[in-house]
């Protein structure tokens, strides 16, 4: 009886926290959870008119479909091969800068290029779009500085290779100055006294670096390389969506961009959808293998 | 010592100029386009203008705050920022406060919350959940779905537990409950993680722009981001439904480059701040024990 009416009080206590919570529950399920039932209609032909409800099953058609229609085909392709290439270069060239920047004694200097080269993180690819477009266009600045050095203009974005160069470039010099941040965070916790002993024993910077620097380094560049499985699939929405044009969405067009056109643009709701599964499905599987294997590796945890 | 031998003193020559060019480089583009901004409309057309205006002129910055067209844009992002960051921070401070605790159910909020960080239903039926409930053309289609961050929660989650217990035991013992001792205890000891918090979301309400761009379907309704994205990709026309007229002087380079320079201005503005918190903030989430 004092038992019962023990946990009962507990419960009327705990009350306020589940109401605090409410709130950002009914919200996540809503427009999280709602939409991920909505994925059912990747097997139906769905019909706005006839609702998730009415409208007919139709299985894998749409599935099938994607792996045979050449275009999505090219469209999966290009993502991996966009967003592999960004994953490499957005974890070699951080690393390099952190260790170039680690060997700055003026603090001042230090400041100076820190606050620069994280500024682009914070500007969203519209304002960088638009900037881009205007410097790297045919009558842009690049191509004005180029030809003054006697190279013919380039079509960094009307040309399917430029254009897969370009991407990727400008997405490193978007984030490698915010990226180099965890690396500069794991070199502060380095024991100095362990330099203090390889310069004993007569070992120049270069060695200290590759014997000292480099492995305090590992668990963190494991960490963050396992995360950033997830994004095999991620070519990046935003950056391509504002550089893009019909000249190069043959080498361009990535999975969101192709989604958003066949689905929101010709209406062909339940076929985008179906790729938009593909890719979540696909995101899905990779992340939680990456957060299983960083929890290994680095002792990484969420939550 | 190996600071002294020569190699490594030109390395250190070396690798100052580097860093010095590469932190350029991450600055001039923005240079370029204020220059642009600053020029006479001439002059940036004939390609003469590098990192300095040529024929200085403040004409496009007149010509751009003369446009009701992109006032109303600045009015429209100003308050889905404002309204946006309340409501997200708010929802952010209670789920966070909750999930600090430990009671019956944390686990499954735990995995409710984090589940939607690992799957989600992609574009199109996100979409239509909005259309359904008939949130298009509503302040609420720009502010409600984004409403609850769960990377942010995490964060202020994470913050809360690392206030000791025993503040709240005390409250309890004076008969204080969870809410009490949230608005007494909790609030006034995280301002500063909050203002932290409250910034980011700002910056990023700021910069959205594609729910902008399929919530809102009336462009005169479109926040400044959406509305620039218009205008940066008016060669593409079909994404547009502004007059043509009135795109040919809206998408000239001087008032283009003025327009991109606005939309920048307030992250540049916040800048320092940020820079002055997001480097504990980043690294307070990422490795630990």
């Amino acid at each position: 009886m004092i038992e019962w009416k023990k946990s009962r009080m507990m419960v009327s206590r705990e009350l306020p926290l589940h109401l605090l919570i409410l709130p950002s529950v009914i919200c996540l399920l809503v427009f999280n959870y709602t939409p991920m039932v909505g994925l059912v209609m990747a097997f139906q032909d769905f019909k706005p008119r006839l609702g998730f409800l009415h409208s007919p099953w139709v299985g894998f058609k749409h599935i099938h479909y994607m792996f045979t229609y050449p275009d999505s085909i090219q469209v999966i392709w290009n993502t991996f091969l966009i967003a592999s290439l960004k994953i490499a270069a957005n974890t070699v060239v951080p690393i390099v800068f952190a260790l170039l920047l680690n060997e700055v004694r003026m603090l001042v200097f230090k400041r100076f290029v820190q606050t620069l080269v994280y500024l682009p993180h914070f500007l969203s690819w519209v304002i960088l779009g638009g900037i881009l477009t205007d410097i790297l266009g045919n009558k842009g600045i690049v191509n004005h500085l180029l030809s003054g050095l006697g190279v013919e203009p380039i079509f960094f974005l009307g040309d399917g290779t430029w254009f897969r160069i370009t991407v990727v470039i400008s997405d490193v010099w978007k984030e490698f100055g915010f990226s180099t941040i965890i690396y500069l965070a794991a070199l502060t916790g380095v024991n100095m006294s362990l330099y203090e002993a390889a310069e004993m024993d007569g070992a120049g910077r270069l060695k200290q670096t590759f014997h000292i620097t480099l492995p305090a380094l590992v668990p963190v560049i494991l960490v963050v390389g396992t995360l950033a499985l997830g994004n095999i699939l991620n070519g990046g929405f935003d950056q391509i969506f504002n550089l893009y044009n019909p000249l190069v969405y043959r080498e361009g067009d990535i999975i969101d961009t192709f989604v958003y056109r066949v689905g929101l643009m010709s209406g062909s709701f339940s076929f985008a959808t179906a790729v938009g599964l593909f890719k979540s499905a696909v995101s899905f599987i990779l992340i939680v293998v990456a957060y299983r294997l960083s929890y290994r590796f680095g002792n990484y945890r969420i939550f | 010592m190996y600071r002294n031998t020569i190699a490594y003193r030109w390395f250190t020559l070396f690798n100052t100029l580097l860093l010095a060019v590469i932190a350029l480089l991450c600055i001039l583009p923005l240079v370029h386009v204020a220059a642009v901004s600053f020029s006479s409309s001439t002059a940036a057309m004939a390609n003469q203008v590098f990192f300095w205006p040529v024929g200085f002129t403040a004409e496009a910055y007149s010509r751009t705050l003369a446009n009701p067209l992109f006032l109303h844009s600045l009015l429209i992002s100003t308050e889905r920022t404002l309204a946006g960051t309340l409501l997200s921070m708010a929802l952010t401070v209670s789920a966070a406060y909750a999930l600090s605790r430990s009671f019956a159910g944390r686990g499954f909020y735990s995995w409710f919350f984090v589940f939607t960080m690992l799957f989600n239903g992609g574009l199109i039926p996100s979409y239509l959940v909005v259309t359904k409930l008939e949130l298009t053309n509503t302040l609420w289609a720009l502010i409600l779905p984004s409403a609850v961050n769960v990377f942010n929660t995490i964060l202020m989650m994470q913050f809360f537990r690392a206030i000791p217990k025993e503040l709240e035991e005390a409250a309890y013992m004076d008969g204080a409950g969870y809410m009490r001792s949230l608005f007494a205890i909790y609030l006034p000891l995280s301002l500063p993680s909050l203002a932290t918090l409250s910034l980011f979301a700002m910056v990023w309400h700021w910069n959205s722009w594609f729910d902008g761009l399929i919530y809102i379907t009336d462009y005169r309704q479109y926040p400044l981001a959406t509305f620039l994205q218009t205008i940066i990709q008016s060669g593409d026309m079909r994404n547009t439904n502004i007059n043509p007229a009135q795109l040919q002087i809206l998408s000239e380079r001087t008032v283009r480059s003025t327009q991109i320079l606005i939309g920048a201005l307030p992250i540049l503005l916040v800048y320092p701040f940020l820079q002055r918190y997001f480097v504990h903030g980043l690294t307070m989430g990422a490795v630990k024990e």
